[in-house]
C-alpha cells in the first residue's frame, strides 16, 4: 500500500484508452465499475476533444458481482460492435474488473466478432499508464501487421519511415508530429503512417513498408520498434528531437538510416541567436530542477544547460521504466537523480535543492506556487491549459523556439531583478510582487519549514539574509549553511554570510 | 424497461419513468471528497483503493486545483492482493505517515472503493483499531464511495451517515433544529440568521465545519434535509430518535419557502410572523429570477443523471422560470425524500432513473433540446453536435440554495444560451 496525494500516471487502462481514442475505427470494451468512466473527460475537458472516446463500459454493480458479470460484458460488447461498427476491437479490464477475473479476451473469443479482438492483459496493481499504452500499441501493431515480406527497395525509391509514439492527451504530440513529418519530409523522406494517432488498423497493416521508424515517444512506442526491428528489420532513431542540438543530431541520425546527406538551411529556429543575445545574459547559471517523464526530462536537462545557460540541479522521472536514461543523464550534470513517483518526495527534493525555476509537470506546478518559484509545464500530466490552441511544438526548430519563449515568460526580466535587488524593501516594487510583465501581484510563498540544520543565525545575519530577494534567498540560505559546516562554526554571524557569499559567488 | 410510478399523494397523476440498465457515465462516491474535504477544515479523507481512484479523484477535482489537498490514497499494490503484505498492518503504517505529517488533522475518513470491497478489506475494523489508538486526537472513521455501490453525491450521503452512525443520542430536552448537508458556509450563515428571525435559535449543521463542531443528535432533534440525496443519514438520524421535517428542497424560492415553512410549522410560527420574515429576502429572490425568465421561459432542458438534484432543479426551472422538462434523469428516484417535490412536478414530465447513456443521447438526439444538463465526459461532444449544455458538476460546486443564490442558480442555466447568443464565431 501506497500513501499518493497526487498521481503522475494514471491506470494501464488509461493508457489503452490513449491509444484507443488517438486511433480511427478501433473501439475499446473495458470491463469496469461505475464510475471509471471519469476517464472520458481526461481526453473531452482537458484535451478538448469533441467526441467521446471510443470506449464502452461494463458498469457492474454490487448486485452484479454476485450474478453475472461476465454476461454482462458479452452484452456490452455485442452492442458496442452494433452500435459503432469499429474495424478492431481491444477488450481489457480496469482494476476492479481484473479482481473478479473475467477474463475479457477468453469471453470475447467466444462472442466470436468477425473483426479483429485484440485482448489487452493490463495489471491494474502494478503497472501504470504509459506502460498501458506502450503494451496496448504493441498489441495492436502484432495483431494487425501484415507480415509478407515487403519487396527489396530500389536504391532510386524515395526513402520512407513512420512516426510511432504520438496518442490522445499527450503533451503537444498533435503539434510534435506536424513538426516531424514536416522535417522529415522537407529532407526528402517519405512518411509512410504516423500511429496510434489517426491511424486506422487498415493504415496500420501497412507499418512494415517502411524503411525505418522515428520513435517520438519512447515510453509509447518503444516496445512496438523493437518488435518491428525484429520483424521487419526496420531501425528506429533513439534522438528525441527537443531542443536545437537534439534536432540537429536526430536530422544527421535519420539521414544516415534513409542513407541521404543532410541538406543546409534547414535550421528555421531563432533560439540560438535569442540565447547569444546581451539580453539573455540574466539567464546564466540559473539553479533549475527539472522533472517529468524520462523523455522530457532528459531533453529538456540538455536544452537549459546547453542552449539556455541554466544550472540544471535536479533531475528526474516519474516513470521507472525509463530510470536508467536518466541516471545516466544525472550523472552528466552532476546530480544526484531522482526517481519516484511519488509527489511528496518530489516535494521534499525541490524544497531542498532550492533552485531559481522549476520545469515539471502539472504537480510541481503546484510545489512551484507553494515555494514562490517560476516555473513551465515541459511534460504531461498536464492542465488543459497546457493544450494550446495555437501551435506549439516541443520537437524540431519551431519547438525549439516554442521552448525558449515559455521557459522564460515565468521569469524576471534581466533589470528588474537587478532593481529588485537593490531597493528590495520599496513598498511598490519589492521581491513579492512577482514579475511585472505577469500582472497582479503573486501570492506570499507560503512559508517553507526549514529543516533543523543545527546551525543558529545571529539575528542580525538573519536580517540581513531577508534583505536577499526571496527568488535567490533560498539559494545564499543554503550555500552560507553548507558554508558553516564546512568550517564548522555553530553560528552564522553578518561576516559569515559575507564570506560565504565571496566564497561561492553568485 | 419502462415504468409507471405514482406519487404519494394521488393515485391519477403518473409519471412515466425510465428504467435502463447499461453505460453509466456517471462518477462514483469517491467523488465527493472534492467539496467535502473543504467542508470540513480539519478532516483527511483516505481512499483505500487503486491508482484509478486516485486519478479519479484528481480529475474530478478539475485537475489538481489544490497546492496541498486533505485527500490522497492509498494505493493497493499487487503485494497487497497476494498476500505478501498485511493490509492492515500496511494501512496503519500509511495512516501513521500521514497523521505524521499533518498534525492538524483531528478526523480521518477511511474511504472503501470498488477494489478495497471486492477483496473484502474491512475498514470498519481498520477504523475502529486506528480511532482506539489516535483518540482523543483524531477520530477515524469509515464509510464507501465505491462505484460498484454508489454515485456522486451519494459518496456524501456515506459520509454523513458514518458521523451519524458516531453519534450517541443524547438526550436533551431543548428541541433542536438540524439542517442536512453540505451547503457552501455562507448559505448556511443565511440560514441561519433567517431561522433566528423565525425564533429557532437552537440550529444545527450536519456536517459541522470542524471535527470538534459536530451536532448532538437525538429525539429532541428535528431535521431538514438540505439536499436531497441523503437517504442513509435520514435512516441513521431516524434510528438516533431524531424526527424528519418533510419539505421539498430549498432550492429557488419556491423551494426555499417551503423548506423553511416546514420548519416554522414544527416550531408553531404563526403565519404572520414567517411572512413578516420571509418577504425581503423573498421579494428580492423573485426580483433577481425575473432577469432570467426572459432568457429561460419556454426554452426545453434535458437532465443526463448525475447529482441527484435534477428533480427540485427541475422543479425549479419549470414552476419558476417556465421551462420545459424533455426528461429528468437521476441516478436514483427515492420516492421517500422526494414526494414533496414529486408533488410539484408537472404531470407530463418524463423521469429516468439510472441510465444507459448510448440510448439516451438517442433521446437527447431526437428531442434536440435547447439545454442539456450533463457531466464532464459528454459535455464538449454534445456541444460539438449542436447542444448547448451546462456541467451539472458546477451544480454542486456552487451555493444554489436559499433565497439570496435563487438567481445564481438560474444564471446557471442562462449563462450557456447568453454565452452562445455572444459568440459570433
Amino acid at each position: 500500500m501506497k500513501l499518493t496525494v497526487w498521481t503522475y500516471e494514471g491506470p494501464p487502462h488509461v493508457g489503452a484508452m490513449r491509444v484507443a481514442t488517438a486511433m480511427q475505427d478501433v473501439h475499446f470494451v473495458l470491463h469496469a465499475p461505475q464510475g471509471d468512466t471519469y476517464a472520458d473527460l481526461l481526453f473531452t475537458m482537458i484535451e478538448r476533444r469533441s467526441e467521446r472516446p471510443p470506449v464502452a463500459y461494463t458498469t457492474f454493480e454490487a448486485r452484479d458481482l454476485g450474478g453475472d458479470t461476465a454476461n454482462v460484458f458479452k452484452q456490452t460488447l455485442n452492442d458496442a460492435y452494433e452500435r459503432f461498427d469499429p474495424d478492431l476491437v481491444l477488450v481489457g479490464a480496469s482494476c476492479t474488473a481484473e479482481l473478479i477475473q473475467d477474463d475479457p479476451g477468453g469471453l470475447a473469443k467466444r462472442v466470436g466478432l468477425p473483426v479483429p479482438v485484440v485482448p489487452l492483459e493490463l495489471p491494474s496493481f502494478s503497472k501504470k499508464e504509459h506502460w498501458g499504452a506502450a503494451e496496448t500499441f504493441y498489441q495492436i501493431v502484432r495483431s494487425v501487421a501484415d507480415r509478407t515480406p515487403r519487396p527489396k527497395r530500389s536504391p532510386l525509391a524515395t526513402p520512407s519511415c513512420n512516426i510511432l509514439g504520438p496518442t490522445a492527451l499527450g503533451f503537444r504530440h498533435r503539434d510534435d508530429v506536424a513538426e516531424i513529418a514536416g522535417l522529415l519530409r522537407h529532407l526528402g523522406i517519405e512518411v509512410n503512417l504516423i500511429a496510434p494517432l489517426d491511424a486506422t488498423p487498415a493504415d496500420i497493416a501497412r507499418i512494415g513498408h517502411a524503411d525505418f521508424n522515428v520513435v517520438l515517444y519512447p515510453e509509447i512506442a518503444d516496445s512496438a520498434a523493437r518488435w518491428l526491428e525484429k520483424t521487419f528489420e526496420q531501425p528506429y532513431t533513439k534522438t528525441i528531437p527537443i531542443g536545437v542540438g537534439a534536432t540537429r543530431d536526430f536530422v544527421e541520425e535519420v539521414c544516415e538510416l534513409a542513407g541521404l546527406s543532410a541538406e543546409e538551411g534547414l535550421e528555421r529556429t531563432n533560439l540560438p541567436w535569442w540565447s547569444n543575445s546581451i539580453d539573455s545574459t540574466y539567464f546564466t547559471g540559473k539553479r533549475v530542477f527539472i522533472f517529468g517523464d524520462a523523455t522530457h526530462a532528459i531533453a529538456a536537462a540538455r536544452v537549459a544547460s546547453e542552449e539556455i545557460g541554466f544550472e540544471v540541479v535536479g533531475l528526474g522521472c516519474y516513470n521507472r521504466e525509463f530510470a536508467r536514461d536518466v541516471r545516466d543523464a544525472a550523472k552528466q550534470y552532476g546530480v544526484e537523480p531522482l526517481i519516484t513517483d511519488d509527489y511528496l518526495e518530489v516535494e521534499a527534493a525541490i524544497t531542498k535543492t532550492q533552485p531559481e525555476m522549476i520545469l515539471g509537470t502539472q504537480m510541481e506546478r503546484h510545489i512551484a506556487k507553494r515555494l514562490g518559484l517560476p516555473c513551465s509545464v515541459i511534460a504531461a500530466p498536464a492542465h488543459v491549459h497546457d493544450y494550446p490552441a495555437r501551435y506549439s511544438p516541443q520537437m524540431g526548430f519551431e519547438g525549439a523556439n516554442v521552448l525558449f519563449d515559455t521557459w522564460i515568460h515565468p521569469l524576471l526580466m534581466g533589470l528588474e531583478e537587478h532593481l529588485l535587488g537593490m531597493f528590495r524593501d520599496d513598498f511598490e516594487f519589492n521581491d513579492t510582487a512577482g514579475p511585472s510583465h505577469l500582472g497582479g501581484h503573486n501570492e506570499e510563498p507560503a512559508k517553507v519549514t526549514e529543516l533543523p540544520t543545527g546551525i543558529g543565525w545571529a539575528p542580525e545575519a538573519e536580517a540581513e539574509l531577508k534583505k536577499v530577494p526571496f527568488f535567490v534567498r533560498g539559494k545564499a540560505r543554503k550555500n552560507t549553511e553548507q558554508f558553516a559546516r564546512e568550517h564548522q562554526l555553530d553560528t552564522i554571524s553578518l561576516d559569515t554570510l559575507y564570506e560565504a557569499k565571496a566564497h561561492y559567488g553568485r | 424497461m419502462t415504468t409507471l410510478i405514482e406519487t404519494a399523494d394521488s393515485t391519477d397523476r403518473k409519471f412515466e419513468v425510465i428504467r435502463q440498465r447499461g453505460q453509466r457515465e456517471v462518477f462514483c462516491g469517491l467523488t465527493s471528497i472534492v467539496w467535502l474535504h473543504r467542508k470540513i477544515q480539519d478532516a483527511f479523507f483516505l481512499v483505500v483503493g487503486s491508482r484509478t481512484c486516485a486519478h479519479l479523484i484528481q480529475s474530478a477535482a478539475g485537475v489538481m486545483i489544490f497546492a496541498e489537498p486533505r485527500f490522497a490514497t492509498a494505493i493497493l499494490e499487487d503485494r497487497d492482493l497476494a498476500g505478501l503484505a498485511d493490509a492492515n498492518d500496511e494501512l496503519d503504517a500509511v495512516v501513521d505517515r500521514l497523521l505524521s505529517r499533518r498534525p492538524d488533522i483531528k478526523m480521518l475518513f477511511l474511504v472503501g472503493s470498488c477494489p478495497s470491497e471486492v477483496i473484502k478489506l474491512d475498514l470498519a475494523v481498520a477504523a475502529k483499531r486506528l480511532s482506539k489508538r489516535f483518540m482523543p486526537d483524531v477520530r477515524v472513521l469509515n464509510y464507501s464511495g465505491s462505484g460498484i455501490e454508489t454515485t456522486f453525491t451519494q459518496g456524501e450521503d456515506g459520509c454523513l451517515a458514518a458521523l451519524v452512525e458516531e453519534t450517541k443520542s443524547t438526550d436533551c430536552s431543548e428541541k433542536s433544529l438540524l439542517v442536512v448537508g453540505a451547503l457552501a458556509d455562507i448559505v448556511e450563515d443565511q440560514f441561519k440568521r433567517l431561522f433566528a428571525a423565525l425564533g429557532i435559535e437552537d440550529v444545527r449543521f450536519l456536517p459541522g465545519r470542524t471535527a470538534s463542531d459536530q451536532p448532538e443528535i437525538g429525539p429532541n432533534t428535528h431535521y431538514l434535509l438540505a439536499q436531497p440525496f441523503l437517504r442513509d443519514t435520514a435512516i441513521g438520524l431516524d434510528r438516533l430518535g431524531a424526527k424528519r421535517i418533510d419539505a421539498p428542497y430549498p432550492i429557488g424560492v419556491e423551494g426555499t419557502t417551503e423548506w423553511l415553512r416546514a420548519a416554522a410549522m414544527a416550531w408553531d410560527v404563526s403565519e404572520d410572523k414567517f411572512n413578516r420574515v420571509i418577504e425581503l429576502p423573498k421579494s428580492r429572490a423573485e426580483k433577481a429570477l425575473t432577469r432570467y425568465r426572459g432568457m429561460l421561459e419556454k426554452k426545453s432542458i434535458f437532465f443526463f443523471p448525475d447529482s441527484q438534484l435534477e428533480v427540485p432543479l427541475a422543479r425549479f426551472l419549470s414552476r419558476e422560470l417556465g421551462m420545459s422538462l424533455i426528461e429528468v434523469g437521476t441516478p436514483y428516484l427515492h420516492q421517500d425524500l422526494l414526494a414533496s417535490e414529486l408533488d410539484l412536478l408537472p404531470p407530463d414530465a418524463r423521469l429516468s432513473e439510472g441510465q444507459d447513456v448510448d440510448q439516451q443521447l438517442d433521446r437527447c438526439f431526437e428531442a434536440k433540446p435547447d439545454i442539456t444538463v450533463c457531466g464532464l465526459g459528454l459535455a464538449n461532444p454534445l456541444e460539438a453536435q449542436g447542444l448547448v449544455t451546462k456541467w451539472s458538476i458546477e451544480l454542486m460546486f456552487s451555493p444554489i440554495q436559499g433565497y439570496d443564490q435563487a438567481g445564481d442558480a438560474a444564471e446557471l442555466f442562462a449563462r450557456p444560451l447568453v454565452r452562445k447568443r455572444r459568440l459570433a464565431v
